[in-house]
């Protein structure tokens, strides 16, 4: 178990993955974000995404994580400083065109879309056919183990299984980047553990990047190989650091000494990053 | 009256008296706890559904077989209130003036609610694209909405080029605002995250607007057409007592006022009776329509199963 800090916000070369001299996906560079109403919610926010990470953003309720990641995705622009997606084709707004896909907090589906419908969306917007999306489709809703449920109607599922759907509409454009905003917070702990470890299993068969968003350290200290913890009003980077394991995460890791060591790490982090705020 | 009140309540307690397998007492069926197994949750839900029908009809029969002896007992001349035999009598024997009569005004309703439909629903889109169309355009809507159409209807009729039209725009101006205004709220309560998701993957305004706000926005739009579908037959009569007008094409409104005037109480009932039908023949209707095009996905639609 190492973790490495690599300093604060500065810091720009992060990931240990021997990627390094691949292009960026995503190059924030002193983003700053404010809202209409005056919010200053992200202030000379720096990261670089490298092709293959799993970065877990953490950080206090609040904090700007869900803004960053929506800047990532290129839904609503910058106020101030640059972000720039070198390895992504760019439309003509500027902004990347297809490749990233998103997962909310809430699985977001439409209700009047069976489950086949829901995950067709993206596909149907690209303007790709019923039949030729059909095997994506089904390979998709296979990955999330939802091949049975094609037919049914989002109110027909439980929570974990909307959030499957979710997943798998996110996946059917075999994007480059994944970001998941706090996509299991509103399910109980069994099924957001199976589903944790699911997501990492996608990872590692698709060699996808992703970014996923929490305030929980245990979730990200069980998933992330990278962790960035960010600090509140206005929100930035505190630090940003790798996070290695020699162990598989599994069920097993969830218990080992090393994991527990790790959560209080990163634990420490998001206090130092939370310190000095009034409570 | 006593008697009246008593007779309902005897109806409307009707469910739980027949229901053998129920205790009487609420205290005691509450606290039954009892598995239903398969065929007794079936046969409970057919037993509910027969009653579902069974007990309104029964009241209405209370009701009509009440009135009845209220005219037979109070021997009450027929030009004041005749009974429901002398209704039905009327409505057969008066059959020809009156079938034409509802044929007019169900072709007004029904074309103005089809025209309030397409008009409702086609505006409110145009007013959603832009804050400064609507901006421009809400107010005057709302002018026509809150001015009342037997105070237009006189206007109307003078440059409408028949009465037909004029009943028709004053059914058509009744039903139009209630579809456009559900419509418009419809329209702009769409989830934030889907507006979202349609803009990452690059949606067009058009694939946005068939894939996404239409649909959202239909159980919105089908409380339109419940409430249009019902105001559109209103207007249709009021607009028709304040054209008065006489002759062949006229409508069951005027076969009212007629009947009124030649106090032929009986034929008026019967007229009554036929415009009540036309109304709950379109509720139900409407309320099918809405139930059809929702029930698979949206809540309102759903049983509560708990
Ligand atoms: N659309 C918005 N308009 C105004 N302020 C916003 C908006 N979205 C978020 N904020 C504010 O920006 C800050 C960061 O929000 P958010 O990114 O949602 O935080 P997090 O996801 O970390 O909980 C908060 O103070 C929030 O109130
Ligand atoms: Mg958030």
């Amino acid at each position: 178990m190492v973790i490495a800090e690599q300093g604060s916000a500065e810091s720009k070369t992060p990931s240990a993955r021997s990627l390094k001299s691949s292009r960026p996906l995503v190059a924030m560079d002193n983003v700053s974000k404010v809202f209409s109403n005056g919010t200053l919610a992200l202030s000379g926010m720096s990261m670089t995404v490298r092709p293959g990470e799993f970065i877990s953003l953490l950080g206090p309720s609040g904090c700007g994580k869900s803004t960053a990641l929506r800047i990532i995705a290129g839904l609503g622009d910058v106020s101030e400083g640059e972000i720039d997606w070198p390895s992504f084709r760019i439309n003509s707004r500027g902004l990347p065109d297809g490749d990233i896909s998103f997962v909310f907090q809430e699985p977001t589906l439409m209700p009047w879309q069976t489950v086949f419908g829901n995950v067709y969306l993206p596909l149907r917007l690209k303007g790709v056919s019923k039949k030729v999306a059909s095997e994506r489709i089904l390979t998709a809703l296979e990955s999330v183990g939802l091949q049975d449920f094609a037919d049914a109607y989002p109110r027909e599922l439980s929570g974990g299984m909307k959030m499957r759907v979710s997943i798998a509409r996110a996946l059917v454009t075999e994007p480059k980047l994944l970001l998941m905003d706090e996509p299991f917070a509103a399910l109980d702990e069994i099924t957001r553990q199976k589903l944790n470890d699911d997501v990492l299993a996608l990872w590692k068969a698709t060699g996808i990047t992703v970014i996923f968003v929490t305030h929980s350290v245990y979730e990200s200290a069980y998933l992330a190989n990278r962790i960035v913890v960010m600090k509140a009003r206005p929100g930035r980077v505190h630090s940003d650091f790798p996070l290695h394991t020699s162990l598989e995460r599994d069920a097993q890791y969830r218990t080992s000494e090393e994991y527990r060591q790790a959560c209080a790490e990163v634990s420490a982090m998001l206090l130092e990053a939370m310190g000095g705020e009034e409570h | 009256m006593t008697t009246t009140a008593n007779e309902t309540l005897a109806s409307a307690d009707l469910p739980q008296e027949t229901d053998g397998s129920t205790p009487p007492s609420r205290k005691r069926r509450s606290s039954a706890v009892k598995l239903p197994t398969k065929e007794s949750a079936a046969a409970s839900k057919r037993r509910e559904r027969t009653l579902t029908v069974l007990v309104p009809i029964c009241v209405i029969a209370t009701l009509i077989a009440l009135w009845q002896i209220m005219v037979t007992v109070n021997d009450i001349p027929h030009y004041i209130l005749p009974g429901p035999g002398l209704v039905v009598q009327s409505l057969l024997s008066d059959w020809h003036v009156l079938l034409p009569a509802l044929w007019v005004t169900t072709k007004i309703t029904l074309a103005s609610l089809a025209l309030a439909l397409i008009g409702g629903g086609g505006m409110a889109i145009l007013l959603v694209q832009s804050r400064w169309i609507e901006t421009a355009l809400y107010p005057i809507t709302v002018i026509l909405q809150v001015t009342p159409i037997i105070a237009i209807a006189p206007l109307i009729l003078i440059y409408a080029p028949s009465t037909q039209a004029a009943l028709l725009i004053c059914a058509f101006v009744v039903a139009f605002f209630p579809i456009l205004s559900n419509m418009v709220q419809g329209l702009k309560s769409v989830d934030h995250n889907l507006l979202n998701l349609f803009e990452l993957y690059g949606a067009s305004r058009w694939q946005t607007l068939i894939y996404l706000k239409l649909p959202a926005s239909l159980p919105y739009f089908m409380t339109g057409l419940r409430i249009g579908g019902g105001l559109a037959l209103i207007a249709a009569v009021v607009a028709e007592f304040a054209a008065g007008s006489a002759g062949a094409g006229s409508g069951l409104a005027f076969r009212l006022l007629e009947s009124q005037f030649r106090l032929n109480i009986s034929r008026l009932f019967a007229a009554l009776f036929l415009l009540a039908s036309l109304g709950v023949l379109i509720f139900a209707l409407t309320s099918f329509i809405s139930w059809w095009t929702l029930h698979r996905w949206h809540e309102s639609s759903l049983k509560r199963e708990n």
